[in-house]
């Protein structure tokens, strides 16, 4: 294949360069008008039913042992009423939207990648983009908006399974009443706090579908390139996350310190 | 050009050029790779026209209809659909050629998370935007009957045998009534009597509408019925040329050894 001459450096900014075209395409399809309302609706439910279960455990068991982990050393400090406090900060800030994200990556951007990797694969793409109708605002928009949206909601929903998950912890060794637990956790958090982490998470959200479309519209027309896009996406879509988080840290920094 | 009526034509309602060129297409090239799979193809299609094209597997013949419909760009040559290049379109311009194309896939491409049902309504309402349910329904069984699959229609495409799927399909491509119909192995996969069935359709699309068409096929008998041209593919280019009896007694030996191989 004459394609194996290409050196690695020049394919990659190729790459970008294919990434920039479809987020154009995308965009310009949010505003093109006849927003395919009802595919939305499903996408976002197929989303929030593929992945509530399985972030709702994580994150119960994340709160549940980032509470066992720190409460020795916060004993040791005598700062054992701190708990809730460095547990809902933690978690909101930091633990809870990665963990979310990271599953998300994991279960939906791979289906997204699949699906419309197998829909490349059996024409279907091809059909749809022959018969003038627009498989782009059809298949794309609808599911990266979709993501954008549940993500954050998803990770609201598991910070506070997250915080219950503590409260149980807390329950182990402790007597903490329900009312007082989860007053302490909401006082130690300001609105303040919640903004970023909101924010990075819709961005989350949107890397999740945006990664998944892309590699599943772009694969190649043979039965394997369903795997690869299914397994390339869920890795790009991945470090995405981590690179978004370290820089919403860095941004979020220079705005409030 | 349009001044030209024959008397074919004159019993017509409509009145139809047949010597206006729908297609043209001239040195058309195209490789992957170091492969090069279109040589050089040279085809001209009129108005009410059914050319088939006949070749062997792996020829090309895909690619060549995949070409006209601008999913793939071509290399080199020429290339105008109702006289306007092809590749030198931008996205809407190509959206709205192709709202007058039809494209039949090999594998039927339908919808898989999709009823047939869905699968027919998209392009009326996402095409065409149709709104009145009314017409749609009517619209949708008119098109299943013709393709004798009335009782599918609430089904999923897997619940489908291949060629249900192939006749949904063909069915999804028709609903729109395109001016120019590109069938690519229409008949490949189902039973003789189907394959009368759909080859008789085919003819009649070209007989109500006035469809032009390229029909891609291995069916002898799909040829004879619906050809007015028959092209044979070999090697990126057409080596004959004629109309299906003249070809049946060509001198050439690929010629002939494809037709008789078949029979
Ligand atoms: N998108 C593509 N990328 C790379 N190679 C391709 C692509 N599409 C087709 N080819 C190659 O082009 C050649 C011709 O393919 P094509 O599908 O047009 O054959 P065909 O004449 O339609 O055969 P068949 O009768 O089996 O359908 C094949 O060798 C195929 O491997
Ligand atoms: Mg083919």
């Amino acid at each position: 294949m004459a394609e194996q001459a290409i050196p690695a450096w020049k394919k990659w900014l190729e790459g970008i360069g294919e990434q920039g075209v479809f987020f154009t395409r995308f965009v310009r399809n949010i505003f093109a008008g006849g927003f395919e309302w009802s595919e939305f609706v499903r996408q976002c439910y197929e989303i929030g039913y593929k992945s509530f279960t399985l972030v709702g455990i994580t994150s119960f068991i994340m709160g549940l042992v980032l509470i066992l982990q720190l409460r020795p050393t916060m004993v040791d400090f005598g700062a054992e009423s701190m708990l809730p406090r460095t547990l809902s900060i933690a978690l909101i800030r930091e633990i809870g939207p990665v963990i979310t994200a990271i599953i998300c990556a994991g279960k939906i951007a791979s289906s997204i990648g699949a699906e419309l990797g197998s829909m490349k694969v059996t024409e279907q793409i091809d059909a749809m983009e022959v018969s003038g109708a627009n498989p782009v605002q059809y298949l794309v928009v609808t599911r990266i908006i979709a993501t954008a949206v549940m993500v954050p909601l998803l990770t609201m929903i598991g910070d506070v399974i997250g915080l219950f998950g503590g409260y149980i912890a807390i329950n182990l060794t402790d007597d903490i009443s329900f009312y007082l637990y989860f007053h302490k956790c909401i006082a130690s958090i300001e609105f303040i706090d919640l903004i970023p982490a909101f924010v990075k998470t819709i961005f989350f959200g949107f890397a999740i579908g945006f990664v998944g479309c892309y590699k599943g519209y772009n694969s190649n027309k043979g039965t394997e390139s369903v795997g690869i896009a299914a397994n390339s996406a869920v890795v790009t879509a991945s470090l995405w996350i981590f690179v978004i988080d370290a820089i919403a840290v860095q941004v979020t920094n220079l705005l409030y310190y | 050009m349009a001044e030209k009526d024959d008397i074919a034509v004159a019993d017509q309602s409509e009145k139809v050029d047949r010597n206006e060129v729908v297609i043209h297409i001239k040195g058309l090239k195209k490789s992957f790779g170091d492969k090069e799979v279109l040589r050089d193809i040279n085809l001209d299609l009129k108005r009410g026209e059914n050319v088939v094209v006949l070749g062997r597997s792996g020829q090309g013949k895909s690619v060549t209809i995949q070409c006209i419909a601008g999913l793939l760009t071509p290399d080199d040559g020429e290339l105008d659909v109702f006289g306007e290049p092809v590749t030198e379109m931008d996205e809407d311009e190509l959206k709205q050629l192709r709202i007058k194309l039809g494209f039949l896939f090999q594998s039927g491409a339908l919808y898989d998370s999709m009823t047939v049902r869905e699968n027919l309504e998209f392009p009326l309402t996402r095409v065409l935007k149709l709104k009145d349910q009314q017409e749609i329904d009517q619209r949708v069984e008119e098109v299943l009957e013709g393709v004798g699959l009335l009782d599918a229609a609430d089904k999923m495409p897997s619940d489908l045998s291949g060629g249900m799927r192939k006749r949904i399909g063909l069915a999804r491509t028709l609903i729109v009534k395109p001016e120019i119909m590109l069938y690519d192995e229409p008949t490949t996969g189902l039973d003789p009597i189907t394959s009368r069935e759909i080859s008789e359709l085919i003819l009649n699309m070209q007989r109500k509408f006035k469809t032009s068409s390229i029909i891609i096929t291995h069916d002898l008998e799909c040829a004879k019925i619906t050809a007015d041209r028959v092209l044979v593919m070999n090697d990126g280019e057409y080596i004959a040329e004629g109309s299906y009896e003249e070809l049946q007694a060509s001198d050439n030996d690929f010629v002939r050894s494809f037709f008789n191989e078949q029979k």
